[in-house]
């Protein structure tokens, strides 16, 4: 076990090296420079500059360096654009915001999806499974920003119940509508793999002997059913956590929330590189965190993996 | 001694004539599909919409990019879908036909998942088979390649790329490819594991066949269900990207559109009453989705010998 998280280390760290210098590399082959543009400094002010920003530094100087202030001081440089801003300070403010209907998300997904499975698959074909599963199709087919314009249409422009954008602080009401847009099709999917697997596990010969030796079936399920049952949603939380890492960017920018994903699309438009290159690199690693954790998890909880 | 030869001739006819019509693969999966009646419905709606896709804008009054200038500034009473003005699907808030533009955005999302499926098919079905076939250390280089590939954020990295080369078509479909074959790779990897310990690889070393052939001639045939039914199932999930990144407004460039970017200018512009410019492509959006993946799921049903 011990071995086994040591030996996926082993593999996160090189990923996450070769995300940073495969984003610098992207960057340094942008044509033109930050400063040419429509006003072109005289010659000893962009020597200046570009001392400021270390770029007088040959290629591999530039990349040492650049790598070396993310991963030791995790420090992303200045922003292109904004002078009086770093990327820290960029994504110190917008992370937060992400951070926090990014959780809620992660767990409203995670809570409905799993009740919603389990409910199906305990009350196979009734029309609770039934609608259940009709219920998922539908909503797993709606990515998210296809979600968002709905939702603003129906719960902002016709009922006026929520309101259709900004952040205020965090309020709740300002909060519900990004994490249902965010979490839709996930927990869409997770219940459709926990009815699937519920199923197998509910017909599988353990289960008959909890249930022929009289345990109420509350117990059987709480017990016996859903840990085995849970392993293939266990399986889907890695790249559930991507798809919503990604999302965030359409509910950020649609919803101007000010998370980071916002700045992204921002960033994309101004062509403020290094905003962009920081917030890759952040999501890279928080991927790459995540599934070092999922798989851990998973060789806990699955006694039959052996590595 | 000619007499003889006839007959033998006579009866060679006769066995030919008589041989019983065998029954292949893919005919036996050709079978079980088209009795699948989701996926039968899927293929035509498919070809439908592929065929709305292609021949279209012949049956367009307005061009994609023309102007009508007669309902510019009132588009939500006079822009909406009509007959009588040949804007049949209505009028986007710059005056310009959403028929045309729909036709248009159409094809380039199609075309899109198409280019990053054949991508996949090839790129991935060799990278798998090559790394599945030669195993050892050769394996263990090229799949941890691709689990490295595949922890990379790639979407951020795919507008990162148009951002820093430019958004065009082109660069959407390099980025695409670069990414679309990693899943293909694992897949066929996994396959030609269990593939190139069957007898007629064996048979093939044995009489010294060199490991290309047998990679192309006697492993890739027999990955090609499983590959058909991953590139289906591929195709929405590259649609959905590509509409992703249109719908942020860094995808393809104006006056080029895409679903995705038609669903993003749908979805500013409803709170002015044109539902209709966000209803015609979200709906053609969400059945080109629903028909890949019925046809997917059945070619799935009728290939894939696991799930029978």
């Amino acid at each position: 076990m011990f071995a086994y998280i040591v030996r996926r280390f082993a593999v996160a760290i090189p990923t996450i090296l070769i995300l940073i210098v495969l984003s610098f590399v992207l960057m340094y082959s942008a044509p033109g420079n930050p400063f040419n543009g429509e006003k072109i400094p005289p010659p000893e002010v962009l020597a200046n500059l570009q001392a400021k920003y270390g770029l007088d530094q040959p290629y591999w100087k530039q990349i040492t360096n650049y790598v070396w202030n993310v991963v030791a001081h995790f420090d992303f440089g200045p922003s292109f654009k904004y002078k009086d801003r770093s990327v820290n300070d960029i994504i110190a403010q917008g992370f937060p915001v992400t951070l926090t209907y990014g959780f809620w998300s992660f767990v409203v997904a995670v809570v409905v999806g799993v009740s919603l499975g389990v409910l199906a698959a305990i009350r196979h074909n009734t029309w609770i499974d039934y609608l259940a599963v009709g219920f998922s199709i539908g909503a797993q087919s709606l990515p998210n920003f296809v979600m968002a314009p709905v939702l603003v249409v129906v719960f902002t422009l016709w009922l006026g119940w929520l309101p259709g954008g900004g952040w205020n602080g965090g309020q709740w009401q300002y909060i519900v509508l990004p994490v249902v847009a965010l979490a839709t099709s996930y927990f869409a999917s997770i219940a459709r793999i926990t009815r699937s697997s519920m199923l197998e596990v509910m017909n599988a010969g353990f289960i008959r002997t909890a249930k022929a030796k009289g345990l109420p079936m509350r117990r059987v399920i709480w017990r016996h059913a859903l840990k085995p049952a849970m392993l293939p949603v266990l399986s889907y939380l890695g790249p559930a956590f991507v798809g919503m890492v990604t999302g965030s960017v359409v509910v950020d920018a649609y919803f101007s929330t000010g998370g980071i994903g916002q700045f992204f699309v921002n960033s994309a438009f101004n062509r403020d590189y290094s905003v962009m290159m920081g917030i890759t690199i952040l999501v890279g690693v928080l991927t790459i965190v995540f599934n070092l954790v999922v798989d851990v998890l998973y060789a806990w909880i699955d006694p039959k993996i052996r590595y | 001694m000619f007499s003889n030869k006839t007959t033998a001739e006579d009866l060679a006819g006769v066995i030919t004539a008589a041989e019983v019509k065998g029954r292949s693969l893919w005919s036996d999966a050709a079978a079980r599909f088209v009795r699948n009646k989701a996926a039968v419905l899927g293929a035509v709606v498919l070809l439908a919409i592929t065929v709305f896709s292609l021949f279209g804008q012949y049956f367009a009054v307005w061009s994609n990019e023309e102007i009508d200038w007669s309902i510019m500034g009132k588009i939500s009473q006079a822009g909406a879908p009509s007959f009588a003005n040949g804007h049949y699907f209505g009028a986007d808030e710059l005056g310009r036909d959403l028929y045309a533009r729909t036709v248009q955005g159409t094809r380039i999302s199609i075309l899109v998942g198409m280019v990053g499926s054949l991508v996949a098919v090839v790129v991935g079905t060799l990278y798998g088979a090559i790394a599945g076939y030669f195993g050892g250390r050769v394996d263990n280089i090229m799949m941890r390649t691709v689990d490295v590939l595949m922890s990379i954020p790639f979407m951020f990295v795919l507008i990162l790329m148009l951002v820093i080369f430019g958004r065009s078509i082109v660069m959407l479909f390099i980025g695409i490819g670069l990414i679309s074959w990693l899943d293909m790779a694992r897949i066929t990897r996994g396959q030609t594991l269990t593939i190139k310990n069957k007898e007629f690889v064996e048979a093939a070393i044995a009489v010294g066949v060199s490991p290309t052939m047998i990679i192309l001639r006697h492993i890739v045939p027999n990955l090609l269900g499983i590959v058909v039914v991953y590139a289906t199932l591929l195709i929405p999930g590259l649609i959905m990207t590509e509409s992703f990144i249109s719908f942020l407004g860094l995808g393809v460039q104006e006056p080029m559109t895409s679903l995705g970017a038609l669903i993003r200018s749908g979805a500013g512009q409803m709170q002015f009453g044109v539902i209709w410019q966000l209803a015609f492509p979200l709906t053609f959006f969400l059945v080109t989705l629903f028909a890949f993946t019925f046809v997917g799921d059945g070619l799935r049903d009728a290939l894939d010998p696991k799930d029978r």
